[in-house]
């Protein structure tokens, strides 16, 4: 995913101002609305958003830098997410872990080479009786081998 | 008769391919010109078998599971929509002894209904524990769920009542009801499955709280990991909304309730009540210092009830069948059945609905079946990231709030993570203070600094290098910690880290003594 024109932000941005703004404590659903159209929260959506709440460009940021959902970035064509947590450690995720670094070639918050997958952790799927848990674009994936994983990115990335 | 076949649509089930098997199915009876109907339901909790299957039949649903597309074929080729013989078939399914052996108050309609069936929720009692209480006064509905026993299923364990009769007591203009479903511990999946698989009973048990405490306004704080629950929970609500389960007039009855659902963001503290709270407000989510207690000065400053999922899916069964038939089930202090996770390397990892007193070890033994990779247990951790990890010696504990305690644990939320003779508890300890620096809101010093500092003498010991002046750093470190934080965050983080070092001394002893492998 690349970085957006302004324009094209800025009426991603304003679509999730006009649909959110009126709710009680409106910024994490304005938020959400704007990352879910852009993949991303831009730096110059923070002005826009601060205004139309009526919020300092601080406190936006704040939340925006707060919580590990958002990104201030693009991420790559593919966002691969592992679980880290303990019931996934239990059942391979360290080894998991490893592999889908070397195999992408980049550490966690990072994006491969090629621009193709950018690999986050995640703490936590619910899968915790299947694990190792990841997801692929969203969609999960669970009992996830080394050799799965790489059958999963060859077929989804 | 057209035979009728259950796929589950439960995460844990599409992270295994239900969505590619149902359409398969689809696809093979077409080619067949057989005539089917599919439903997707809520999943039984017995995750080994997922995607399970089951075909409708006279005797009761007949299982087959774990189903992949490529046995699809097979399956029909077996006669599977007559209940045929095939490797994969498990028999009648209430009857398997997992389930057979369960006591399932809070989860009776897992894997029977199709969770968005505003119909199948009634016809297996839902709403019955509803219309009760609409014929109450809110006394007697708070009194109910305190004779009950009810305490808060997120972990804390507070008496659900007494927290409800505050917000009841206290007066003010808006009063709210708030869902903890920020569902972050590792090991745990019930809210999760009671979100996606029986949503409308969590409504149900909020629109009851807030009858109880004279509440309008109620919000459902999904964690944003939960995608399909958020999904579910949205649609749901429209249904209720639509059939006056939920508005200006509930069933007739002149109360009003508006139940909105809101999404998280990837923040685990905001699974700390306050803040929760102030993400609800559109802020980070820094914990606030108690009191004023939220039942008292709560969201946007106002009375608030807040209960985890579980706690608010309780109720309905409370309502429908009363206190009495409720309490007794349990032991001591802990009343009624808590719904368990079994998780991490276990063979049979589910969910298992069982009165309080039931032992780890019948859990992970008897339920579980032991390691899946065949091992010996070595490590059981008990109530998310923030619990004590207890040796094998230790599962003939009973699951109960104080026995838990008493072993410097907790029970928490009801997730057991089981880990075999692999695991090196040197790096769980150093984990856990990594976590806790990674989610810290930052508010309080302890956490803040103290996590930071406590992965640095992580660091240290697993390097061997003066690992006893560094486990004696790492205590008094934790002693901080538990002694000076605001939250449970940087409270209790120190319980993995204490309960590793307590029953695992080994692996944190310098090199070459410490165990390798």
């Amino acid at each position: 995913m690349t970085a957006h024109p302004s324009s094209e932000v800025n009426t991603a941005v304003q679509t999730a101002i006009d649909a959110c703004a009126t709710l009680p404590g409106a910024l994490l659903p304005v938020l959400h609305g704007i990352q879910d159209s852009l993949g991303y929260i831009p730096a110059a959506a923070v002005k826009q958003v601060a205004e139309a709440l009526n919020l300092s460009r601080a406190e936006v940021h704040g939340v925006v830098t707060f919580y590990h959902h958002f990104r201030d970035r693009p991420c790559g064509r593919h966002l691969v997410e592992i679980c880290r947590a303990e019931a996934c450690q239990a059942r391979g995720a360290r080894q998991l872990e490893t592999h889908a670094r070397k195999r992408l070639g980049c550490n966690l918050h990072e994006t491969s080479a090629d621009g193709g997958v950018t690999l986050e952790p995640v703490y936590c799927l619910g899968l915790c009786a299947t694990g190792p848990a990841v997801t692929i674009d969203g969609k999960l994936h669970s009992r996830v081998t080394p050799e799965r994983f790489d059958r999963l990115l060859e077929r989804n990335a | 008769m057209t035979p009728t076949l259950y796929v589950p649509r439960d995460s844990a089930a599409l992270s295994l391919g239900a969505d590619e098997v149902a359409l398969k199915i689809c696809a093979e009876a077409r080619q067949r010109n057989i005539d089917i109907r599919l439903v997707r339901n809520s999943s039984r909790g017995m995750f080994w078998l997922e995607p399970l299957i089951e075909v409708e039949t006279d005797a009761g649903r007949v299982g087959y599971g774990p189903v992949a597309c490529d046995d699809v074929t097979t399956l029909f080729d077996a006669g599977f929509l007559q209940a045929g013989a095939h490797p994969l078939r498990q028999g009648i399914v209430d009857e398997l002894p997992y389930l057979a052996n369960q006591e399932r108050l809070t989860f009776a309609r897992a894997g029977i209904t199709d969770p968005l069936s505003l119909d199948d929720y009634l016809q297996y009692q839902g709403y019955a524990g509803l219309k009760r209480a609409l014929a109450m006064s809110s006394d007697q509905i708070v009194r109910e769920v305190t004779d009950a026993g009810l305490r808060g299923r997120g972990g804390a364990a507070f008496p659900t009542g007494i927290k409800w009769r505050t917000v009841l007591a206290t007066d003010a203009p808006q009063k709210y009801v708030v869902c903890n479903a920020d569902e972050g511990d590792s090991g745990t999946y019930s809210d999760r499955m009671v979100m996606e698989g029986d949503p409308f009973m969590l409504i149900e048990g909020m629109t009851i709280a807030a009858l109880a405490a004279g509440a309008t306004e109620g919000y459902i704080y999904v964690r944003s990991e939960y995608p399909h629950a958020f999904r579910t929970l949205q649609k749901a609500i429209h249904t209720a909304i639509q059939q006056g389960y939920l508005g200006d007039d509930i069933l007739g009855s002149g109360n009003t309730f508006h139940l909105h659902v809101r999404k998280a963001a990837g923040s685990y503290v905001c699974g700390e009540e306050t803040a929760m709270l102030e993400s609800l407000e559109g802020k980070r989510g820094m914990v606030r210092a108690k009191p004023p207690l939220p039942a008292i000065h709560g969201l946007f400053g106002q009375p608030t009830i807040i209960n985890n999922v579980i706690s608010l899916a309780s109720v309905p069964v409370i309502l429908a069948r009363g206190a009495a038939f409720y309490s007794q089930y349990g032991m001591g202090r802990s009343r009624g059945t808590l719904p368990l996770q079994l998780a991490g390397n276990i063979r049979r990892g589910g969910l298992v609905e069982k009165a309080f007193g039931v032992t780890l070890r019948q859990l992970i033994d008897d339920f579980g079946g032991g390691t899946e990779s065949g091992r010996p247990v070595r490590a059981v951790q008990v109530g998310g990231p923030l619990g004590a990890y207890l040796p094998a010696s230790r599962l003939d504990t009973e699951v109960d709030y104080e026995a838990l305690a008493s072993l410097g644990g907790v029970l928490g939320h009801g997730g057991i993570v089981v880990f075999d003779d692999t695991v090196d508890m040197a790096h769980q300890a150093r984990f856990a203070m990594e976590f806790c620096a990674l989610e810290s809101c930052g508010k309080c010093t302890p956490c803040r600094i103290g996590a930071t500092r406590g992965v640095e003498v992580m660091d240290t010991i697993i390097a061997g290098d003066r690992a006893e002046q560094q486990v004696t750093l790492l205590r008094d470190l934790c002693s901080t910690m538990l002694d000076g934080s605001l939250c449970a965050m940087g409270g209790m983080t120190p319980y993995p880290v204490l309960s590793a070092l307590d029953h695992f001394s080994e692996d944190f002893a310098p090199e070459p003594a410490r165990k390798t492998g």
